[in-house]
């Protein structure tokens, strides 16, 4: 498998590491109910089919991904994007990708599960 | 009896150039191009191994990488290769190889009386036998069963080969040389594409040296040859021999072997033995050809029976007559093409068996003008022989009722050529695709949907003609060169003369009803499953594919079935009365192929299986003498022995040393996080359980990590360095796990937070130095720095230098004396550490190691890594103070869950041995003063040692109720090595209880 880079272009899914369901939101700090934590610590949803899910990028950038995989399939179905606070800085040289249209390239908006 | 070399023919071997191998210590003779197989045959020898659980004996079954049965152990000593197909070895001079499974010898083996007892052995005969009330005789009989179920024994020795691991990219992967695969490659390659194209064998061409056409008025072989030397003359095409592609993967990356120098004693210098590849195809042509099938009869199993196309391989293109007398047997033409050109060569056929009734009025008199018997109609119902087939027993045969119906005859031959018709070799498509259709007019599986970028082309797309499979190459391998980006069409295809025709339609046989009784009908030869073993496993509940398949573990061996599977599932179908398609097939998996455990290592073997990290200091270490440990990836000194000195000497000493005056620790292994940024003391704050909101500028604090679910994850000591940057510490072992955890938080969770994080381990060295005298040593070593008890307090941080040397010290101690922390930029690592030592010499400064640092833990009560071991609370660890109840930080909230407030939970406690003997680290703590009466568990020990201030053996310990049980007897004990030793549960602080000596 091999997984697009908004930093480093498309590298091999060996350079990552699975970092979970990207739906899934952290209460907020001062959140008291105990069931809330434990929903938000144990319960995961395991979808068969499409599924938003974080990667790190451990051997490269190491920075945060969010995309859309078919858990069958393991087709990324979506553009990888970047989390975080350097989501939307402007990107230097991305010539590492193979060939792709450079609008396409463009990253858009914070993904789902980031507040 | 049995096989014997042609006085002509064979166009792969050269008959100038002779080979000398052994085979079982016989010094056999063959020539260059030979197999060992072909070899083998050449010279009588049919029995080539016995089989997996009965001790059948076995021999050559085909001529490829299909083949079940003869498998050999190649070469010896490091180099020893088991279950090797002899069909797939290349001749070369010295090759020595053996049979398997056998003893005391291959001719006479014991362990064929497992064949009396077959009806034991049966189907679920584990489950059946050793499972329930009866589970104990497993105990008895495991041995006798290890030694009698098997197939060769791997080596003891080290493999003294290189094997490499390569990548590899291109446009189009031709997977298979056969007609397709050339015409494929040679499409795709006109357009310009960069084009692979993998062959399994050493010669290309697959099956073409078999064919009779004639390719542009040559023969297909030497038109094969012809392709191949133009496209090797091409940049853009490289050619892969030797080459089995084993596996398809996703994102269109397949995986190789290319079996470089298998095909010699030695590899050459600076050669590898084997590669392996990982191929990233943009588009992947898959003729990987055809598979022929046996029909399963009485007795198939027997050396002499072949498949057809075998025996047209061996004398075509090894001039090796599979035996002197040879019946065919067969439901399809192609048998009779191949009896009618052997005989041509001089090859001795007696008959030609074929179940079928109608037949082509042209081979029935080619056949008679041959002198060749011809029973239409007719089915082998036993073969016979033992260890080389004698003759077989044919009976008439109706294929309405699958019954015999009449009296069966003899014929006597010492082969038997069998052909049930053809499956395409699906495998390496069904990596990558739906289910597998059934095709009837075949009556085989083509390949399913495909679900990456691949298109199949020839026999294992169903194309059986050579014509039909030179046109779908050469359409394959434009399209796929089209979807790969380049303009291409279909070449023009040569013209195909001659040649045995079109084949009518196959005759569904699967299975060939016994004379008398059920007969020992074979269906998967590699892994003894018979017949009546599928029969037993659908009376028996396992119907569905899926069940039958683990039921009897058909297909299951190392040729993953090859010749097995859809004569099983046929045989299911008839047992239950429903259709193949019905039935359904299993899924093939990666790989296609056994691949050798050397070629998936690589290079990363011994050294090279992960990078060895060293500290600065670590040839000062090493010259010292001290036994380096590994921990993680690091290698640490254990102790500094002096000579004489056992471990437990040294670091009795070195422990005594740093209590009596002062000693030096290399700690640069301890993870070092740099956090900077406006928001660094707010996150800190949320990360730890303690506060870090108010620590001071030139302080440190130690600092506790919890988990999400509120159990400890790491600690260490974090150092504000100034208003937004602070320099965190982990342990060594979670360094790299706590740096992913700050990012996914910085990153995810609050990316409002402005801080940055990065790991700076590498960028310092870092010693401790520790004692009584620690002070007096630093000052020595010092520039400029005061380091009295008012101007570095405990806890405090101050930068400084040591001969010029920028260093950060820190007031810390893990070991409870007066001690500091001393880090450098890594490359000053080793003087600064050197300055140190000078300094401390008055004082009798040693270095000392893990062991000693342990010790001075444990006699301190600290916990590490044996008491954080992700089940610990910061309670458990009476750390229960560091979980703030102020605030709110990672894992706050789980905290107060019943789970983690019982009052049962295991508790940090101290041990101490009261019979003076050691305590084990993983003992269980008991109440029975007997190993016999111990009762049940109520803790375990997590860390031992000898305490050099105590003079006493103690430990750490976690037990139910902790420190409630003070004062209490309890035994640890380790019943596996015999340990029972009584340990009083005190307070964790062995030493020192009011941490005075670190304060002054």
């Amino acid at each position: 498998m091999r997984i697009y880079c908004p930093i480093c272009g498309e590298r091999d899914s060996s350079e990552f590491t699975y970092g979970g369901d990207a739906t899934v939101q952290r209460p907020a700090m001062d959140e008291t109910d105990v069931e809330v934590w434990c929903q938000y610590v144990y319960n995961r949803k395991n979808p068969r089919g499409p599924m938003l899910e974080y990667w790190h990028h451990t051997q490269g950038c190491r920075g945060w991904l969010v995309l859309e995989r078919d858990t069958v399939t393991h087709k990324i179905l979506s553009r990888p994007q970047l989390v975080g606070p350097w989501a939307d800085q402007p990107k230097g040289d991305t010539t590492a990708d193979s060939g792709t249209d450079a609008k396409e390239r463009e990253l858009v908006g914070e993904p789902a599960g980031a507040e | 009896m049995g096989g014997y070399r042609l006085s002509s023919g064979g166009s792969q071997i050269d008959r100038s150039r002779r080979i000398r191998f052994s085979f079982d210590g016989r010094d056999l003779g063959g020539f260059a191009g030979d197999t060992l197989a072909s070899a083998l045959l050449a010279n009588g020898q049919t029995l080539l191994g016995r089989s997996f659980k009965y001790h059948r004996p076995r021999g050559v079954l085909s001529a490829g990488a299909e083949e079940p049965s003869a498998l050999v152990t190649m070469r010896s000593g490091g180099r020893v290769e088991p279950n090797t197909k002899a069909t797939m070895v290349e001749l070369y001079d010295g090759l020595e190889s053996s049979s398997q499974n056998r003893w005391p010898s291959l001719r006479f083996d014991l362990l064929s009386v497992n064949g009396l007892f077959s009806n034991f052995l049966s189907a679920g005969f584990y489950y059946k036998t050793f499972m329930g009330p009866t589970r104990k005789a497993w105990m008895v009989y495991e041995h006798f069963i290890r030694r009698a179920a098997g197939l060769g024994a791997g080596g003891l020795e080290a493999d003294p080969d290189r094997y490499e691991g390569l990548h590899a990219h291109c446009d189009v992967l031709v997977v298979g040389s056969g007609p397709a695969g050339l015409m494929a490659a040679r499409a795709a390659a006109v357009s310009g594409a960069r084009v692979i194209l993998a062959e399994e064998m050493a010669q290309f061409g697959g099956m073409m040296p078999n064919e009779s056409e004639a390719l542009d008025g040559a023969s297909a072989g030497d038109w094969a040859k012809a392709t191949i030397a133009e496209l090797s003359a091409l940049d853009n095409v490289t050619l892969m021999p030797r080459t089995s592609v084993y596996g398809y993967f996703d994102d269109n990356v397949l995986a190789a072997v290319e079996r470089v120098a298998d095909h010699m004693p030695v590899p050459p210098e600076n050669t590898p033995r084997q590669r392996h590849w990982t191929i990233r195809a943009k588009q992947v042509v898959i003729a990987s050809g055809a598979i022929e099938r046996p029909i399963v009869f009485d007795g198939n199993d027997t050396p002499g029976v072949m498949l057809s196309d075998a025996v047209r391989s061996y004398a075509l293109r090894f001039g090796v007559a599979a035996g002197h007398k040879v019946v065919f047997f067969t439901n399809n033409d192609r048998a009779y093409h191949t009896a009618l050109r052997l005989a041509d060569q001089g090859m001795t056929i007696r008959a030609v068996v074929d179940a079928r009734s109608a037949l082509s009025q042209d081979l029935v008199e080619a056949l008679a003008a041959r002198g060749i018997e011809h029973f239409p109609g007719h089915v082998v119902a036993k073969a016979e022989g033992g260890k080389a087939l004698e003759g077989v027993h044919i009976a008439p045969y109706d294929p309405h009722t699958k019954r015999l119906k009449g009296a069966s005859r003899w014929i006597t031959a010492d082969a038997l050529a069998v052909s049930g018709g053809w499956s395409p070799a699906i495998h390496l498509a069904s990596h990558a695709s739906g289910r597998p259709e059934f095709r009837d007019d075949i009556q085989a599986f083509v390949p399913g949907e495909p679900e990456q970028a691949w298109r199949a082309a020839g026999a294992c797309n169903g194309d059986f003609g050579l014509a039909a499979c030179l046109a779908a190459g050469s359409e394959a391998g434009a399209a796929a060169a089209g979807e790969a980006g380049f303009g291409a069409t279909a070449l023009p295809l040569p013209s195909v003369e001659g040649g045995e025709g079109e084949d009518s339609t196959v005759l569904p046989l699967w299975e060939v009803p016994a004379i008398k009784g059920r007969g020992k009908k074979f269906v998967d030869l590699q892994h003894d499953v018979t017949a009546e073993d599928v029969r037993l496993a659908q009376r028996e509940g396992f119907q569905s594919v899926e069940h039958l398949k683990r039921y009897t573990t058909l297909g299951m061996a190392a040729d993953q079935g090859k010749t097995s599977n859809i004569n099983g599932l046929a045989i299911m179908a008839e047992t239950r009365g429903a259709t193949i398609p019905e039935v359904g097939t299993t899924r093939f998996r990666p790989p296609y192929n056994p691949v050798s455990l050397g070629a998936i290592a690589g290079r990363e073997i011994g050294a090279h299986f992960r990078p060895v990290r060293l500290t600065p200091m670590h040839d000062w270490h090493v010259a010292q003498g001290a036994d380096m440990l590994a921990a993680g990836a690091w290698l640490r000194p254990r102790v500094y022995r002096q000579p004489g000195e056992s471990v437990t000497d040294a670091y009795i000493r070195e422990t005594r040393a740093v209590r009596e005056s002062v000693g030096i620790v290399d700690v640069s292994t301890l993870g070092k996080i740099d956090v900077q940024g406006p928001d660094a003391a707010e996150f800190l704050n949320r990360v730890y359980s303690n506060g870090f909101a108010k620590l001071p500028v030139g302080k440190a604090r130690y600092g506790l990590m919890l988990r999400e679910d509120g159990i400890v994850y790491d600690d260490g000591t974090t150092w504000r360095l100034s208003e937004t940057q602070y320099l965190m510490t982990t342990t060594t072992a979670n360094a790299a796990g706590v740096l992913t955890h700050l990012e996914h938080l910085l990153s995810i969770v609050w990316p409002e937070l402005r801080v940055q994080v990065s790991s700076v381990t590498e960028q310092w060295a870092g010693m401790a130095v520790s004692g009584p005298n620690a002070r007096r040593t630093l000052e020595a070593a010092v520039d400029d720095m005061d380091l009295s008890n008012e101007a570095l307090p405990f806890m405090g941080v101050r930068p400084g230098h040591m001969g010029g040397i920028p260093v950060l010290i820190a007031r810390l101690s893990f070991s409870g004396e007066l001690a500091y922390e001393v880090y450098s930029e890594a490359n000053y690592g080793l003087p600064v550490w050197e300055k140190v030592i000078e300094a401390g010499k008055p004082f009798g400064i040693i270095a000392y190691g893990t062991e000693a640092l342990g010790a001075l833990r444990i006699e301190k009560g600290h916990v590490a890594g044996p008491e954080l071991d992700g089940r610990t609370t910061a309670a458990d660890l009476g750390l229960g103070g560091m979980a703030s109840r102020k605030k709110h930080y990672i894992g706050s909230m789980m905290l107060d869950r019943e789970g983690l407030t019982d009052p049962s939970r295991l508790k940090l406690v101290g041990l101490v041995s009261l019979s003076g003997e050691s305590i084990r680290p993983g003992s269980q703590l008991v109440e029975g003063a007997t190993m016999a009466t111990s009762g049940p568990s109520l803790g375990h020990v997590s860390s031992t040692t000898y305490s050099p201030a105590l003079e006493k053996q103690v430990a750490l310990g976690l037990v139910e109720g902790g420190l409630e049980r003070s004062g209490h007897r309890l035994y640890a004990t380790y019943p596996l090595k015999g340990h029972h030793v009584p340990v009083e549960i005190v307070e964790p602080v062995f030493f020192d209880k009011d941490g005075s000596r670190m304060h002054v």
